[in-house]
């Protein structure tokens, strides 16, 4: 070729990175990857291949990691705790920094294997995942350094056992492994079966920095391994980023064990386009959104809801734009889509997109070459009932719909069951600001899209799962939380049928609290308590239902001032206190003694107190990420609440749940202590002068564990606080919308004292929204 | 290959329709466009990072930068002579040994025009006579363009006289400053009359106008009232061409082609110096309009230092020695 030629066509010609380190170190391990574990890397045995998606070619074997390869990671892990843990804040952290700094030394050859395992083109395993990578050990050695000045006598789980997808490999290995180090936690970390390689590496790195034996160990293998991780009986928290489905298992697996859990899951992150937005800037958006990683991203927006008076400007502008987009060779710097992760995973985007086709959706794509290539596509027309619009294709293909207003703008990206980030396109700080506070996503990045920083938690809501990585609330996962060992058994079977006496006097009936009416229950049916104290109503399923379905009604009270929340906690005190001597009756015919009937009574006024005090201080932060960037942490409600209360102190513990949450702005429906329920019921007066809201707080009495079960099932329910002997019960049910639940047995905490009330309850019945905000004149 | 080429003229340049005739003010084009900074700083950013040139490759992007360039000299000690040394070198822009290194010798290789003050428009003329290479002149009291209206046409008749096939006119930036949008049109429609035959590339002075709805919004007013180039800066603000500037006046343009079938064309200028830049500037129109506007009726760089740096790397590509100055011909 000439230059003449060229001159001729302008074509940007191949542009190849130099991939001669990353196949040295390869052809260095032809003999196969064993384990890393204690320090060492084992027998590679039979193994199995790893490919580099984009020429189908086997470029290294690693080991299948069995049960007892698992047992002995673990076990080295256990072993290295201790040591790893008495080094110190300052000892920590000092290797943390080495990590740092040596992927910072190494980052070409951990960018070149990157691409070559995943496919992903090199500008981006160059420019994005791996300067993130050791921006995330910095910010985590820094961490380490001032964890004790920061969380004050907290303490690690112990081992944790990780396990991540094939997408960002490397990146979701920082993300666990240097928060997990740097609380003082040793790890287990299974990389993805296709995806293996850079986690050995980075291996082989921390040997060389010398990070103590046993520290960090790497098992490789399939679903089968992961799984023999995270149900270990020795693994102390487990932290997963991968599909709901696997998300789902992982709750059942983990339920009842006390094992910390944080889930990171799928998505199908809506990205809204105003009529005022830059139109320019949102295509853009889309590319960086829909087209990074081949769309493989969870966080990926994948809808773009655009307002119907700019849609037609806007579609023309992104087809053209999508016809600009390179896809091939991933090693070349020219290369904006790479391979597909897997031929398997090709076929189901290819099935998917087909079968949106089938329904009608407009499909118009750019080119890939052949091979394991899907190219850019885009889904006109995609109605919400589309499989494009619902299931999450995790490949280059954008939907479009078109909204009508704002108020539909939110409700077509709310109608979804995941909600893990979303975008929002307009110049209008008004407008853009009234969506982020209303769309359900824990990231919302406004005129901006897949923003990350260590230093910014990113984490999802509903099934996208629970929990965050980055920042303190990040940190705050790896730290043991106070949940304790209790020893209640299940109450008796409530019992239906007449008693041998009553409490006489004038016939007081407890019925049902539901959207702020005293109802009977549905299945017309009460129970005795407290030994001939009472009745109280025997609620069921459908009591359950309509409590749940009151308390999605009261959703305004999320939108209040904690101000507002504040005083109405407080006047509930006050009228508490008007009726101190009633309740302490009613705590004595239910089996308290006199003095500790009244200091009962005592506690939960100061709860309320205590409550409405919190009520308008748990501020958000402003994180420090990146420059020319505004990240706030807002602190939203969970929404919908379950609390099934302790058996013991029936009044104070009832209010020691539902308070923290109300006060955040979630609506509650509580099951009081199945044998003492009479001072919850006494509360509805209480409730009902107090100027609560109707179905802010609605309670269902009844038989406990039947009804936290319905809870736990219940999609509309957005978490739970359960104080019982079913924890496993209640967290394997909570799998089906992966709501957040805290479990405690009956009896660990005396929730008349001290340990009945604190910030903790507070974090629990919250969740934190990242929003980022670029900003420039 | 392209028997044009091998002849060795240049690549042909695209059809050129009538020039735009430019139209009456049309604010609706351009109120209610607000550009996002942060978005197209990233946009900008991701030029250099998501393409890339390399060896043949590169070396050809750099002779077609060369081909693209309006050589400029703008200053006060400005003489005859010095503007001959620069006209010299517009013709043979790269020492002979390079171009017959890269296999160009035939092509007949030369800058896009050069630029001079109005005074020195005849002795650019003289000195590129037979050359094909037009004269730019700036005008309309370039820089800060504040003269009496009548005196500023009255310029651009002179220096059309003079020989300019080219006139690059600043605007008047309070216009745009206090959003007077009629008295912009109408003083650049004036100006675009006082050319005549020849073009019109009004400098938007951006880094005097604050924001990029701002730029783009006199982008889109100059367009209307006919300018046939758009261009950054004179070279003398505190900010002159960057390129997230740029990516907004080329989507003004994109978007005025888009509504009137005009084709217009863009020239940043002032502090582009490196070779590095030219690839990115080059990019830049590629990636957001197309190949046509890699030709120099629709793309030009101002700029001066710029073909030293151009000429070294391409000597290096020749040679694979890294080049000096002192040993090519200097401007």
């Amino acid at each position: 070729m000439q230059i003449t030629e060229i001159l001729s066509t302008m074509e940007y010609g191949p542009a190849p990175e130099d991939r001669s380190v990353a196949t040295d170190w390869l052809a260095g391990h032809d003999a196969g990857f064993g384990h890393f574990i204690g320090g060492a890397f084992g027998d590679p045995g039979d193994g199995f291949a790893v490919t580099n998606p984009a020429t189908g070619a086997e470029i290294a074997r690693v080991a299948q990691g069995s049960g007892a390869d698992v047992d002995r990671a673990v076990a080295a892990a256990r072993a290295a705790q201790p040591g790893w843990w008495a080094l110190g804040c300052h000892g920590r952290a000092r290797h943390l920094y080495a990590l740092a700094r040596h992927v910072q030394q190494r980052a070409r050859f951990l960018a070149v294997l990157e691409t070559l395992d995943s496919g992903k083109p090199i500008r981006e395993s160059r420019d994005i995942d791996v300067p993130l990578v050791a921006r995330h050990f910095y910010h985590h050695a820094g961490w380490a350094e001032i964890l004790e000045d920061t969380f004050s006598g907290a303490r690690p789980w112990g081992v944790c056992g990780q396990v991540i997808p094939w997408n960002f490999p490397l990146l979701m290995l920082s993300w666990k492994v240097a928060p997990a180090l740097a609380a003082g936690n040793t790890v287990v970390l299974k990389p993805a079966e296709y995806t293996p390689l850079t986690a050995l590496a980075f291996a082989e790195i921390a040997r060389e920095c010398g990070l103590p034996d046993g520290v960090l160990n790497i098992v490789t293998g399939d679903g089968t391994t992961g799984a023999a991780l995270v149900r270990h009986e020795d693994v102390d928290k487990v932290a997963f980023t991968g599909s709901t489905d696997v998300g789902r298992q992982i709750r059942r697996a983990t339920a009842g064990t006390g094992k910390g859990l944080t889930l990171e899951l799928g998505g199908k992150s809506p990205f809204i386009v105003f009529e005022d937005a830059d139109l320019d800037a949102a295509v853009e958006g889309v590319v960086d959104a829909i087209w990074f990683n081949q769309g493989q991203v969870c966080c990926a927006g994948s809808r773009v809801l655009v307002a119907e008076s700019v849609e037609a400007r806007f579609v023309d502008r992104l087809t053209a734009r999508m016809g600009k987009l390179v896809t091939g060779d991933p090693l070349d710097k020219n290369t904006d889509l790479g391979a597909i992760v897997h031929p398997d995973q090709l076929a189901r985007i290819r099935a998917l997109v087909e079968q949106g086709r089938s329904e009608g959706a407009g499909i118009v794509q750019g080119t890939a070459p052949e091979g394991c290539f899907y190219p850019p596509t885009i889904a006109l027309d995609v109605q919400p009932a589309s499989v494009l619009a619902t299931e999450e294709i995790f490949g280059p293909v954008v939907t479009v719909t078109s909204f009508r207003s704002p108020q539909d703008a939110v409700a077509l990206a709310n109608n979804t069951a995941y909600g893990l980030a979303a975008s929002i396109w307009s110049e209008t700080v008004t407008q853009a600001m009234d969506v982020a506070g209303q769309v359900k996503a824990g990231v919302v990045w406004v005129n901006g899209t897949n923003l990350f920083d260590a230093g910014a938690p990113f984490g999802g809501y509903r099934e996208s799962g629970f929990g965050r990585e980055g920042g303190r609330v990040g940190m705050r996962a790896y730290l043991r939380d106070d949940a304790r060992e209790g020893s209640g058994a299940a109450p008796p079977a409530p019992d239906a049928t007449p008693a041998a006496r009553g409490p006489g006097g004038i016939d007081r009936t407890a019925k049902l609290f539901i959207g702020g009416k005293q109802t009977r229950p549905d299945g017309g049916h009460v129970y005795s308590v407290g030994d001939g104290a009472g009745l109280a109503g025997l609620g069921n399923r459908k009591d359950i239902r309509n409590a749940v379905e009151a308390a999605s009604k009261a959703a305004p009270w999320g939108r209040t001032t904690g101000h507002n929340r504040a005083q109405i906690l407080y006047y509930l005190g006050e009228n508490l206190s008007a009726r101190a001597a009633e309740f302490a009756g009613r705590l004595e015919t239910m089996g308290a003694a006199a003095e500790a009937a009244h200091a009962e009574v005592e506690t939960a006024i100061r709860r309320c107190f205590w409550y409405g005090a919190q009520a308008d201080k748990v501020d958000g932060a402003v994180h420090a990420t990146v420059s020319g960037h505004v990240t706030l942490g807002m602190v939203e409600p969970l929404g919908v609440m379950g609390v099934v209360c302790p058996q013991a102190a029936p009044l104070a513990g009832l209010l020691s749940l539902v308070l923290p949450a109300i006060a955040m702005g979630n609506r509650v429906v509580a099951v009081p202590s199945q044998s003492a329920p009479l001072a919850a019921t006494d509360l509805y007066q209480v409730m009902e002068t107090s100027d609560l809201p109707a179905g802010v707080v609605n309670i269902v009495t009844g038989p406990r564990d039947e009804l936290a079960r319905i809870l736990a099932q219940h999609d509309g329910v957005d978490g739970m606080f359960y104080v019982g002997a079913e924890a496993r019960m209640i967290q394997t049910e909570s799998a089906g919308n992966l709501k957040q639940v805290w479990c405690e047995a009956d009896g660990a905490r005396d929730w008349a004292g001290p340990d009945g009330q604190g910030r903790g309850f507070l974090d629990r019945a919250t969740q934190i929204k990242t929003v980022w905000v670029p900003y420039g004149a | 290959m392209d028997p044009a080429i091998t002849a060795g003229a240049l690549p042909a340049t695209t059809a050129t329709p009538a020039r735009n005739p430019g139209q009456s003010l049309d604010t609706a084009m351009f109120e209610g466009i607000r550009v996002n900074r942060p978005a197209a700083e990233k946009r900008a950013a991701a030029f250099g990072a998501r393409r890339s040139v390399k060896k043949l490759h590169q070396a050809a992007w750099l002779v077609n930068a060369v081909r693209l360039i309006d050589l400029t000299t703008l200053a006060g000690d400005d003489t005859a002579g010095r503007v001959r040394r620069l006209c010299a070198k517009a013709r043979v822009p790269i020492a002979p040994r390079i171009a017959d290194g890269l296999g160009i010798a035939d092509m007949g290789l030369r800058v896009g025009a050069v630029c001079v003050y109005p005074t020195m428009v005849h002795h650019a003329a003289a000195a590129l006579d037979g050359s094909g290479i037009p004269v730019a002149s700036v005008a309309t009291g370039f820089p800060a363009g504040l003269m009496p209206l009548h005196l500023r046409l009255q310029e651009i008749e002179w220096a059309v006289a003079q020989g300019a096939a080219e006139i690059d006119i600043v605007i008047t930036r309070a216009h745009v400053l206090s959003g007077d949008w009629p008295a912009l049109h109408d003083e650049i429609a004036a100006m675009r009359a006082a050319c005549g035959p020849a073009h019109l590339k009004a400098i938007l002075a951006t880094g005097e106008l604050g924001t990029l709805t701002r730029v783009y919004a006199a982008s889109m007013v100059a367009m209307q009232a006919g300018a046939d180039f758009i261009k950054t800066s004179t070279g003398k603000e505190g900010v002159n061409a960057t390129l997230p500037v740029s990516l907004t006046m080329v989507r003004a343009l994109r978007d005025y082609g888009a509504a009137t079938g005009h084709r217009i064309g863009f020239k940043p200028a002032g502090g582009i110096k490196s070779a590095k830049e030219a690839i990115q500037w080059q990019v830049l129109m590629k990636e957001e309009l197309g190949r046509d506007w890699l030709e120099p009726d629709l793309f030009r760089f101002g700029a001066s230092s710029m073909l030293a740096d151009i000429e070294r790397q391409l000597e290096h590509h020749v040679t694979g020695r890294y080049a000096a100055s002192h040993r090519h011909a200097t401007s």
